[in-house]
């Protein structure tokens, strides 16, 4: 069985994995990271985004043997304790998420949009989330959700402000 | 500084960020796939190649020696187990509920009908097996076109049901045949609902746990837990008490997981046989396959009307496919909608006919708006066609035909009585918001000039019936159980408040809603008070979770229930308080003796103080709680307008939503944040059906559309932003004077839409374009309207 080394939310690991394995059901099955979800089997969905050395990817299209080497973020390790990263923040005060099953992966595939685009359009955050199904929203707050989001690190960056992670109300 | 200071006045009507959010913006979330126990083992199901043959031979010996493996059994080892799974409506006395075991052993009678299943230690290793199991299946011609399945001569998927019929129902309400003799406009149609494919993005998801001495705890991805327990209980022959199920984080249901299904029975059956926990998980294209799918009707529709634009009478005749077996509410489903036919117009008569038929294909059910977004889609076309019919302009013939506002409470031809509505307000602001008269001026001029791109505006002005409901309705019509909603709410010693409710919400945002009403109710903080759901052993008492039931008939429980908890407070206070019961005045939280204010006890005391139980007044026992059901008397009746805008390329085909207004009164609310995001994706679901989403077999009967990659759910890009506004008539039938809104978005948008691609055609002579309006679906209707070749 292959082995590889990945670091998953800073943590390096060292396993031995089945060829077959996805990256997906390694993180699940293997390392507990059950904020990861499995939505499809065919890639449409985007449940299952993750980001991989800080690029988004479907974790159900790779295979685990091809992390080796890499940096996997997953939702559970977006930010750090009970703090919010922006995006996440952005999604609880626009009502961006109804049932929550889409929204990890929503959230990934939106800090990777707005690492490549900080001050996107609507049409642009549409069409940058296209991979990525939700059945409950409609999407309408989704975009609201990520163009706060996008205010926020603008704003920050502008104000010299680090981030602004808060707390999430108990 | 406190909470208390901090809070606004009223929790009820305010945008509560949702509670719920914390978990689930940072995964730490409970599907029930992410339960993993020791020792648990996991179940895959062999499943039906052929959508129609009969079983000769199952041999799932060959499995059990692969590595991994731990059982294997086909339908027969297991025939003994378990009885039928259930339906739960008899709707007609001539309905036919055929077996419906959780593995076939006669007969497959769709591609997906489970056989056999394998146990083993992994996932992997479970569906690796399935390939050692032996099984001859002789194929059958399969019955999948209804109409051509009614025929003499159809193959039957049920031996014993003549034409696959099962069932016809009929209603009539005044005199049709004669609104025909007085009429002076009949416009006839035929529209095709077609077959959906639900898609909660959670696939489901069944955990079972032998705990004790026959005594299993279960967890499913279920709307319904209540339902399950009491139906695994009479599939299986294992006590009720004896099962418990949760239902924890549940991604999405929209009526899919209103059910009861085959691998729930599977897998709780397979962890009393095996004693240890079993793990079923159903893949994307396995939820394609055999989770319920929605809709698929013939609409036959015929309504009469004098030269005005008066509607005289409706004539509905609906051919219903039930797919290959009746599930839970299979059969209900087409029948829901019989009252909603006549939407928001006053018909003298309105004629109603049915028949449910059995096809080769997965078995239909509830899908968000049940039967209900059938209806208005029918109506609002109709509406539509009638109006060219007459050279009106549809707002105008919708306007003759409505209930007027001074006109409520109104019953309608087909029996209900609307408590309260004003469609006037609502399309008012929905024709200000959209630019109404404008757009059609628009529209005239790119008509004019005959460009190639038209402009298509659609209307629909529905209402809708929410909160199943009323139990004496339900027993009238069949249905086995009641539809009142149970609630508990305890003032904790600490003072802080723990309610518990019988509904469970899957995306809804009961923790949030439902902690508003209790603050309030009991003038306590909204940060005090938990919700606590979906486990039978914790709120054993419940009817869950569809029919956009949650807050007028669980919300109602939960208002009852916390006035009982602040009478009996009222009690202990004058006690304390040394004063007549009589006196005492309750106000955000607090008792006081009328007249002197400063003699008070807040709520908070005396929780504490009757959870001591040192000195309550004779007759009184400890601890501040109080429970309540809530059975309503009637239906609630939401209504709204939604305009939509659409931008046709008459050479390709392609249909541009342009624009999207939804207002809609969902009478008092409790959380507008919570409310709009339910018109948002109602909205887009029902966009969906108009533009995107169809369930297709090929002539075998393989489901064509079985993942993701056939079956178009819209993504960000596909569809537009959405306006949407509210206007506030209050539900006179309930203390909090709210309707629902879960539904209300999918029912209203799909006829929109639909209406606004055909008003864009209409120039050509186009009358219907059949769902989904897709470039190729336009083009034909073009086509076929300027004479050309289909």
């Amino acid at each position: 069985m292959p082995r590889i080394n990945v670091n998953v939310d800073g943590v390096q690991r060292e396993d031995d994995v089945e060829p077959r394995v996805l990256l997906v059901h390694y993180l699940r099955d293997r390392l507990g990271k059950t904020g990861t979800v499995v939505g499809c089997d065919t890639s449409n969905c985007g449940s299952c985004t993750v980001l991989m050395d800080g690029v988004s990817v479907k974790s159900c299209t790779v295979l685990a043997v091809q992390a080796d080497g890499t940096d996997i973020t997953t939702i559970q390790g977006l930010s750090a304790g009970n703090g919010l990263h922006p995006v996440q923040q952005a999604f609880h005060d626009q009502h961006g998420l109804q049932c929550g099953f889409c929204t990890p992966g929503m959230i990934m595939a939106a800090v990777d949009l707005l690492s490549n685009n900080p001050d996107p359009s609507d049409d642009e955050i549409r069409d940058g989330l296209e991979g990525n199904l939700c059945r409950c929203t409609g999407y309408e707050n989704i975009v609201r959700a990520v163009r706060q989001a996008a205010s926020a690190q603008v704003g920050g960056e502008q104000s010299g402000a680090t981030g602004s992670r808060e707390e999430v109300p108990a | 500084m406190t909470a208390v200071e901090e809070r606004p006045a009223r929790e009820v009507g305010s945008a509560r960020k949702r509670r719920e959010d914390a978990h689930l913006l940072t995964g730490r979330t409970q599907w029930t796939d992410n339960v993993t126990l020791p020792g648990m083992l996991h179940v895959s199901v062999l499943r039906s190649p052929v959508a129609h043959g009969r079983i000769s031979r199952v041999d799932a010996a060959g499995a059990r020696g692969v590595a991994g493996v731990v059982a294997a059994f086909s339908g027969a080892d297991l025939a003994d187990d378990w009885g039928s799974l259930p339906t739960a409506w008899t709707v007609s006395d001539d309905l036919k509920t055929p077996p419906h075991l959780p593995l076939a052993t006669d007969k497959v009678r769709f591609v997906g009908d489970g056989i056999a299943v394998v146990v083993a230690t992994s996932r992997e290793a479970a569906v690796d097996a399935l390939e050692a199991i032996e099984f001859d299946i002789e194929p059958l011609a399969p019955a999948l076109d209804m109409t051509a399945a009614m025929a003499d001569g159809s193959p039957l998927v049920h031996d014993d049901v003549p034409n696959n019929r099962c069932f016809t129902y009929t209603e009539h309400h005044g005199d049709y045949s004669a609104t025909r003799g007085r009429a002076e406009v009949v416009v006839t149609r035929r529209f095709i609902n077609q077959r959906l494919i639900p898609s909660a993005m959670e696939p489901r998801s069944v955990v079972v746990a032998p705990t004790g001495a026959d005594e299993y705890t279960m967890w499913s991805s279920t709307q319904v837990p209540h339902f399950v327990q009491i139906f695994m209980a009479l599939v299986t022959g294992i006590p009720q008490q004896n099962i418990r199920v949760i239902a924890p984080d549940v991604g999405g249901g929209f009526g899919s997981k209103l059910e009861v299904y085959a691998e729930e029975a599977i897998t709780l059956v397979l962890a009393k046989r095996l004693g240890v926990p079993i793990k079923w998980t159903e893949t994307r294209s396995e939820a394609c396959q055999v989770t319920i799918h929605g809709r698929d009707l013939i609409q036959d529709a015929e309504i009469t009307a004098t030269r005005d634009g008066t509607v005289l009478g409706l004539k509905v005749d609906l051919t219903a496919d039930m797919g290959a077996y009746l599930q839970l509410l299979t059969p209900s489903i087409p029948l829901l909608g019989r009252y909603m036919y006549p939407g928001i117009y006053k018909f003298d008569a309105h004629e109603f006919g049915c028949t449910g038929v059995f096809t080769n294909k997965t078995p239909t059910d509830a899908y968000r708006g049940a039967g209900r977004p059938e209806a208005t889609f029918v109506i609002e076309r109709m509406m539509d066609e009638l109006a060219v019919e007459l050279g009106m302009d549809p707002l105008e013939v919708r306007r003759k035909n409505w209930i007027k506002h001074d006109e409520f409470p109104y019953t309608t031809v087909a029996g209900l009585e609307y408590d309260s509505g004003n469609y006037e307000a609502a399309t008012g602001r929905a024709m200000e918001l959209f630019g109404y008269d404008e757009l059609r001026r628009e529209q005239a001029e790119r008509r004019d000039r005959g460009d190639t791109v038209q402009l298509g505006v659609g209307i629909s002005t529905y209402t809708e019936m929410c909160g199943l409901a009323p139990s004496r309705w339900l027993g009238q019509v069949g249905y086995v159980a009641g539809g009142w909603e149970a609630a508990t709410v305890r003032v904790l010693p600490l003072g802080k408040v723990e309610v518990v409710s019988g509904t469970s919400p899957h995306g809804q945002a009961h923790e949030t809603t439902f902690a508003q009403i209790a603050a309030d109710a009991l003038g306590v903080p909204f940060e005090d008070v938990v919700v606590v759901h979906g486990d039978t052993r914790t709120a054993p008492i419940g009817l869950d979770t569809y029919g956009s039931r949650s807050l007028a008939v669980g919300g109602m429980a939960i208002v009852e229930a916390s006035r009982k908890v602040v009478e009996k407070a009222r009690v202990l206070a004058a006690h304390q308080l040394e004063c007549d019961v009589s006196d005492v005045e309750f106000s955000d939280g607090r008792f006081s003796v009328r007249g002197s204010p400063d003699a008070a006890k807040t709520i908070q005391e005396l929780a504490f103080a009757s959870f001591a139980a040192h000195d309550l007044p004779g007759g009184e026992s400890p601890v501040l709680t109080g429970e309540a059901v809530f059975d309503p008397e009637v239906f609630s009746y939401p209504h709204g307008t939604h305009l939509a805008l659409v931008e046709v390329d008459t050479e390709t085909g392609a249909v541009r939503l342009a624009k999207y207004v939804a207002v809609d009164d969902v009478g008092k609310v409790v959380n507008p944040m919570v409310v709009e995001g339910q018109v948002h994706g109602g909205v887009v679901q029902g966009i969906a059906q108009a533009l995107f989403e169809e369930a297709i077999y090929d002539e075998d009967g393989n489901l064509v559309t079985g993942t993701f990659v056939d079956y178009l759910v819209p993504s960000a890009a596909d569809v537009p932003s959405i306006t949407t506004d509210r206007t506030e008539t209050p539900a006179t039938t309930n203390p909090l004077g709210v309707k629902g809104v879960g539904e209300a978005g999918t029912i209203a948008s799909t006829p929109a839409v639909v209406n606004a691609v055909v008003d864009a055609l209409r120039p050509y002579g186009v009358t219907d374009v059949q769902m989904p309006c897709s470039p190729q679906r336009v083009w034909e209707a073009l086509n076929q309207a300027r004479g050309g070749a289909q």
